[in-house]
C-alpha cells in the first residue's frame, strides 16, 4: 500500500469511527433548526452556488427594470453582452496574431483585430483595477477587517504614479515602470496602514477611519490637480496633470496604444490573484491573518499579535488598491484630471467584487470580470442607443451591482463576521 | 398505576439527513413527578424534548396528554397544552425588567395597547412567592445573575400556565450553590403538583432530583429505572454502554523540581479591579496542583497572567528558571507553558478552521510545519493525522472544521495540541466543562499520564469532585487570595467552607 493509499484508508477509518460516537450535528443546543439545515446545504456547495444565484437574481431584477422602460430585456442583455466583447470567443476561425514584443505572426483561432476584440480589450482594461481593489477588500476581510477605503488607497496609488511617472523623463522603462508600480502600491499601503495603526493602537474602527481617509484622499487629489494646484499640467486653464513619460507606460500587447489597447496590466492583476492565494493559504502570515479574522481571542491565546496582524493586513490590503491606481495610470490613462476624481468609483466596485467572490482568489477574479464586462458593455461607446439608451444602461449596471451587494449581504459570512465583531465589542 | 400517565410519548422516531436521532422512543411522565432524561452529548435528548416542545415534528410516533393524542405543530401549541421549556441558553431580553420578560407576549394591558406594569409586577410577585422563586420583578435582566435569569425562565413558563416543565441541562451554567437552590425550587414545584422533565448528563444530579430516570444512548432508550436503588456506576454503564471509571485510579505522585513558581502576584481585570491579590504558590514537576474556588474569584485572571495573556501588576512568575512575569503569550508558549483554556470555543479553537489548522495553532511557526514563512501543508496534515489517532478524536478527519465536532472531541483536539507542544507546565482550566462521562474519563486519564511524565499540572476547576480526585495538593482561592492549602484527603465540606470565605485551615472555629 502506498503512503497515499494508507493515508486515505486512515481517513476512512477515522470517518467510520463516527458511528461509535455521537453524531456531531446532534449536540444539545446545537441541533440545527430545519431552516438552518437548508441554509447549510446552500453554503456547502463550495460557495459557488450562492454567488451564481445572487448574480442571476440581480440580472433578473435588472431585466424587470428594463422591461418597465418598455424595452425587451433579452435584447438589451444581448446587446450589452456583445458590447463587452465576450462574444469574441464564439467566433472561431482561421486568423493570425502578432506574437507580443515581436513582429512575428502566428496562427490563432480568433480574429485579434475585430470589433469584438477591441471591446474585449476594454473589458479587460476595466477588469484590471477591479481585481486589485477587490483583493484589497478581500485581504482585509480575511483578517476580520472591513476595508471600505479602497477608493482612497487607489487615489493614493494614482497620484504617486502620475507624479513619479511624469518625473524622470529619460529613465529606462525597465526601471521606470517597476518604480512607478512599487511606489503606487506603497502609497496605497501607507494610506491603508494609517487605518491599520489606528485600529491596532487605539481600536479606532476601520470602517470609520477608511471612509474618512477616502474623503481626505479625494480632496487632496482635487487640490493637487485643480486650478493652480502643484500637479496641474502645462495648460493653465485645464485642471489636468502632465502626461507620464513614455518610459513609464506599460507595454500594450493587444490593440493599439492610441486606441487604448490592452496593456500587460491585466497579467499583473492576475499574478496578484495568485499572490493573494499563496499569502492567504500557504504562508504563516496568511495563517495568522485568518486566525485573527475568525477568532481574534483564540489567535491572541496562540501567541499571535492581533494588533500587528491588523496593521499588516491593512497595509497589504492597501497595496493592492494602490497598485490598481498605478496600473490604471501606467496602463491607459497616462494622466489624471480633476474631473476624473469624483466620477471614479473603482474602489467600491472592488467591494462588490470581493463580496460576490467570497474573498477567494478565483471568486474575486470571476466577479471582477463580471463587473468589468458590465461597466464596459453598458458604456455609451459600446451600447447601441437604438436598443437601449447607454445613460440608462449605465444605471442598470449600478442597479445590478447594488442588488448583488444586497443579496450577498443576506447570506455572506463577511457581513456576518462584521456583525459578530460588533456584537462582541 | 392504572390511570394513564400525564404525558406519554409513544414510538417516537426522528430522522435527520444521515442520522437517526430518535429511534422508537417511549417515555412517560406522571403527575407531580421529576423524570430525568439522561444521556451523553448527542444521544438524542434535546431532539426528543424539542419534539415535545413543538419545535420538531416526529417522523413516527404519537404524543398523548392525559391519555389523549395531541398534535404539537408549534411551540405555541405546546404552551397551550401546558408544556413549558427552559432552554440551556436563555431566551430573555437583557434590557427589559424581570417582570416585562415574564409577561412578554401575553402581557396584561391598559386599554388593549399599553402595558399594565403594576399588574404584571403583582402577578410575577404572586408566582415567585408561591413557588419560592425569589427574584426582583423590577431588576433588569442583564443585571441579575445567571441563576436568577434561570428562575425568570422558569417563572415565564409557569406564567404561561405550564404544568409540565422541561429543563434542558439546567445546571450547566450554574455554580454548585445555585444548583442546590435550583433543586430546592424543583422540589417545591413538584410538591405543588408540577411535573418536570430534567435533562442532564451529570449522574449525581440526576440521582439527587429525579424520581425515575430514562437513559438514552444513540437515540434509543436503554432503560427507565427508579432513581432509588440506582448508583452512579450503573447509570454510567447504561449511558456509555461500557464500564466507566468514575473514580480516578491514581498512584502516588513523585514530585520533582518546582517548574512553576508564582510569587506575591497581583493582577487586575479589565475593569481595573484587583482580582488576584498577593498569590504565591509553586507547582512541581510530576504533581497536580488543584485550585478550587467559586467562579469569578480571580482564577481566570491568575491563569491569564501565567499564560501571558494579561499584564501583571506586581509579583513574579517563574517557569523552569525563566522569568515570565512580563512575557507575552508567545514567549510563555515557547518557554514551555501549555494551556487548556476554560472556554474552548472562545479561545481554545478557531471553529471554522480545519482540525489540521487548529492542531497547528501554536506549532505553525516551527519546522517542519513551516519554513521561511511558508506553510508545509503535508507536514501539518501528517501531524494532525497522527495526533487525531493518538488522542482518539472521533467524527473528523484532518480537513473537518473544528466546529463540526462534538464537545468531547473538540476538547481532545485542544488537549492533543497542548500536550504535543511538550510543555513543562500544563494549565488545565475547567478541562472537563460540558463533557460527558466518557470524555471526562479520557481527559482525566491524560492529565494523570502527563503528571507521571514529569510535567507540572496546574488544574483549575469549579468541580470539587474533579479537584479532589486528581490533585496531589489543593489550594483554595477566595476573593483573589489563597484561602488555604489542603491535602487530597480533605472533604468537600472543608473546601467548601474555605471557598466561601469561612475559617482557614488550622484556625479556631469562630
Amino acid at each position: 500500500m502506498s503512503d497515499d493509499e494508507k493515508r486515505a484508508s486512515d481517513d476512512v477509518e477515522l470517518a467510520k469511527s463516527q458511528d461509535d460516537v455521537e453524531q456531531a450535528p446532534l449536540e444539545p443546543g446545537a441541533v440545527p433548526p430545519p431552516s438552518i439545515h437548508f441554509a447549510s446545504r446552500f453554503d456547502g456547495l463550495s460557495g459557488i452556488i450562492a454567488p451564481l444565484i445572487t448574480t442571476l437574481l440581480a440580472f433578473l431584477m435588472g431585466g424587470l427594470v428594463v422591461a418597465l422602460t418598455g424595452k425587451n430585456p433579452l435584447k438589451v442583455y444581448h446587446a450589452i453582452f456583445n458590447g463587452t466583447g465576450l462574444n469574441w470567443f464564439f467566433h472561431v476561425g482561421n486568423y493570425s496574431a502578432r506574437i507580443p514584443f515581436s513582429t512575428q505572426h502566428m496562427w490563432f483561432p480568433w480574429d485579434t483585430a475585430s470589433v469584438a476584440a477591441q471591446n474585449l480589450q476594454q473589458t479587460l482594461l476595466q477588469t484590471t483595477p477591479i481585481i486589485l481593489t477587490g483583493l484589497a477588500v478581500a485581504f482585509a476581510f480575511r483578517c476580520g477587517l472591513f476595508n471600505i477605503g479602497g477608493q482612497g488607497q487607489y487615489f493614493a496609488g494614482t497620484i504617486f504614479a502620475v507624479w513619479l511617472g511624469s518625473s524622470f523623463l529619460n529613465m529606462s522603462p525597465w526601471l521606470h515602470v517597476p518604480l512607478v508600480l512599487v511606489v503606487g502600491a506603497l502609497a496605497g499601503a501607507v494610506w491603508a496602514g494609517i487605518a491599520g495603526i489606528l485600529k491596532a493602537t487605539v481600536g479606532a474602527h476601520e470602517v470609520i477611519s477608511t471612509i474618512m481617509l477616502n474623503w481626505t484622499a479625494i480632496w487632496v487629489a482635487e487640490y493637487l490637480l485643480g486650478q493652480g494646484g502643484p500637479m496641474q499640467g502645462s495648460q493653465p486653464s485645464i485642471p489636468i496633470s502632465h502626461d507620464i513619460a513614455e518610459g513609464a507606460k506599460l507595454p500594450v500587447i493587444w490593440g493599439l496604444k492610441l486606441l487604448q489597447g490592452l496593456s500587460i496590466g491585466i497579467f499583473i492583476a492576475i499574478a496578484m490573484l495568485v499572490v493573494y492565494w499563496i499569502i492567504i493559504n500557504r504562508t504563516t502570515l496568511g495563517f495568522e491573518v485568518r486566525s485573527v479574522g475568525f477568532n481574534p481571542e483564540a489567535a491572541r491565546y496562540s501567541g499571535i499579535s492581533v494588533a500587528r496582524s491588523y496593521f499588516i493586513a491593512m497595509a497589504i490590503s492597501g497595496s493592492f488598491a494602490g497598485l490598481a491606481g498605478a496600473l490604471d495610470i501606467t496602463g491607459w490613462e497616462y494622466h489624471l484630471g480633476q474631473s476624473d476624481i469624483p466620477v471614479n468609483a473603482i474602489g467600491f466596485i472592488g467591494l462588490a467584487a470581493a463580496l460576490l467572490g467570497r474573498n477567494t482568489a478565483l471568486g474575486v477574479g470571476m466577479a471582477s470580470l463580471l463587473f468589468g464586462a458590465l461597466i464596459n458593455g453598458t458604456s455609451g461607446r459600446q451600447l447601441d442607443p437604438s436598443i437601449f439608451r447607454p445613460d440608462l444602461a449605465g444605471n442598470l449596471t449600478t442597479i445590478i451591482q447594488g442588488l448583488v451587494i444586497l443579496f450577498v449581504g443576506l447570506n455572506l459570512g463577511g457581513v456576518w463576521i462584521w456583525l459578530k465583531r460588533r456584537r462582541r465589542a | 398505576m392504572a390511570e394513564a400517565p400525564l404525558l406519554e410519548l409513544r414510538g417516537i422516531t426522528k430522522r435527520f439527513p444521515g442520522v437517526l436521532a430518535n429511534d422508537n422512543v417511549n417515555f412517560d411522565l406522571g403527575s407531580g413527578e421529576v423524570h430525568a432524561l439522561l444521556g451523553e452529548n448527542g444521544a438524542g435528548k434535546s431532539t426528543l424534548m424539542n419534539i415535545l416542545y413543538g419545535l420538531y415534528t416526529p417522523d413516527e410516533g404519537e404524543i398523548l396528554l392525559r391519555g389523549k393524542p395531541i398534535e404539537l405543530g408549534s411551540t405555541r401549541a405546546a404552551i397551550e397544552h401546558g408544556i413549558g421549556m427552559v432552554h440551556q441558553h436563555f431566551m430573555l431580553i437583557p434590557v427589559m425588567t424581570v417582570a416585562e420578560n415574564i409577561v412578554l407576549a401575553t402581557e396584561p394591558r391598559h386599554a388593549g395597547v399599553l402595558l399594565d406594569y403594576d399588574a404584571a409586577r403583582k402577578r410575577v410577585r404572586e408566582l415567585s412567592e408561591r413557588y419560592g422563586l425569589l427574584v426582583d420583578p423590577d431588576a433588569r435582566v442583564d443585571r441579575i445573575s445567571v441563576g436568577q435569569q434561570q428562575r425568570v425562565e422558569i417563572l415565564k413558563a409557569l406564567y404561561r400556565g405550564a404544568e409540565i416543565l422541561i429543563l434542558d441541562e439546567p445546571t450547566a451554567v450554574l455554580t454548585p450553590q445555585e444548583s442546590k437552590e435550583l433543586f430546592e425550587i424543583l422540589e417545591s414545584l413538584r410538591s405543588q403538583g408540577k411535573s418536570i422533565i430534567f435533562i442532564s448528563h451529570k449522574l449525581n444530579e440526576v440521582l439527587e432530583v429525579a424520581d425515575r430516570i430514562t437513559t438514552l444512548r444513540r437515540g434509543v432508550v436503554v432503560d427507565t429505572i427508579p432513581a432509588a436503588g440506582a448508583t452512579e456506576e450503573s447509570l454510567a454503564r447504561m449511558m456509555v454502554g461500557r464500564e466507566v471509571l468514575l473514580r480516578v485510579e491514581k498512584k502516588a505522585g513523585h514530585p520533582g523540581e518546582p517548574l512553576l513558581q508564582v510569587e506575591d502576584l497581583n493582577v487586575i481585570d479589565d475593569r481595573g479591579l484587583e482580582m488576584v491579590r498577593g498569590v504565591s504558590f509553586e507547582v512541581r514537576g510530576g504533581e497536580i496542583l488543584g485550585l478550587a474556588g467559586v467562579d469569578a474569584n480571580g482564577q481566570s485572571e491568575l491563569i491569564d497572567a501565567i499564560a501571558g495573556l494579561r499584564p501583571v501588576q506586581s509579583g513574579r512568575i517563574v517557569v523552569d528558571g525563566h522569568d515570565l512575569t512580563h512575557a507575552k503569550a508567545k514567549e510563555a508558549l515557547d518557554t514551555g507553558i501549555g494551556h487548556i483554556p476554560e472556554d474552548r470555543h472562545r479561545r481554545g479553537l478557531v471553529l471554522p478552521f480545519t482540525l489540521t489548522e487548529n492542531l497547528a495553532l501554536h506549532a505553525y511557526r516551527q519546522p517542519p510545519n513551516s519554513k521561511r514563512g511558508f506553510l508545509n501543508l503535508s507536514a501539518m496534515t501528517a501531524r494532525a493525522r497522527k495526533l487525531l489517532k493518538e488522542f482518539d478524536v472521533r467524527g473528523g478527519t484532518p480537513t473537518t472544521p473544528a466546529g463540526a465536532l462534538s464537545g468531547g472531541n473538540q476538547q481532545k483536539v485542544v488537549l492533543a495540541r497542548e500536550i504535543d507542544g511538550d510543555p513543562k507546565v500544563l494549565i488545565a482550566a475547567q478541562p472537563t466543562r460540558g463533557l460527558d462521562v466518557g470524555a471526562i474519563e479520557f481527559v482525566h486519564g491524560r492529565l494523570l499520564e502527563q503528571r507521571d511524565a514529569g510535567r507540572a499540572i496546574f488544574l483549575v476547576s469549579l468541580e470539587l469532585e474533579e479537584i479532589l480526585s486528581l490533585s496531589d495538593r489543593i489550594l483554595v482561592i477566595y476573593e483573589g487570595q489563597i484561602a488555604g492549602e489542603f491535602p487530597p484527603t480533605a472533604t468537600e465540606e472543608e473546601l467548601g467552607l474555605a471557598m466561601t470565605g469561612g475559617r482557614r485551615r488550622g484556625e479556631e472555629a469562630a
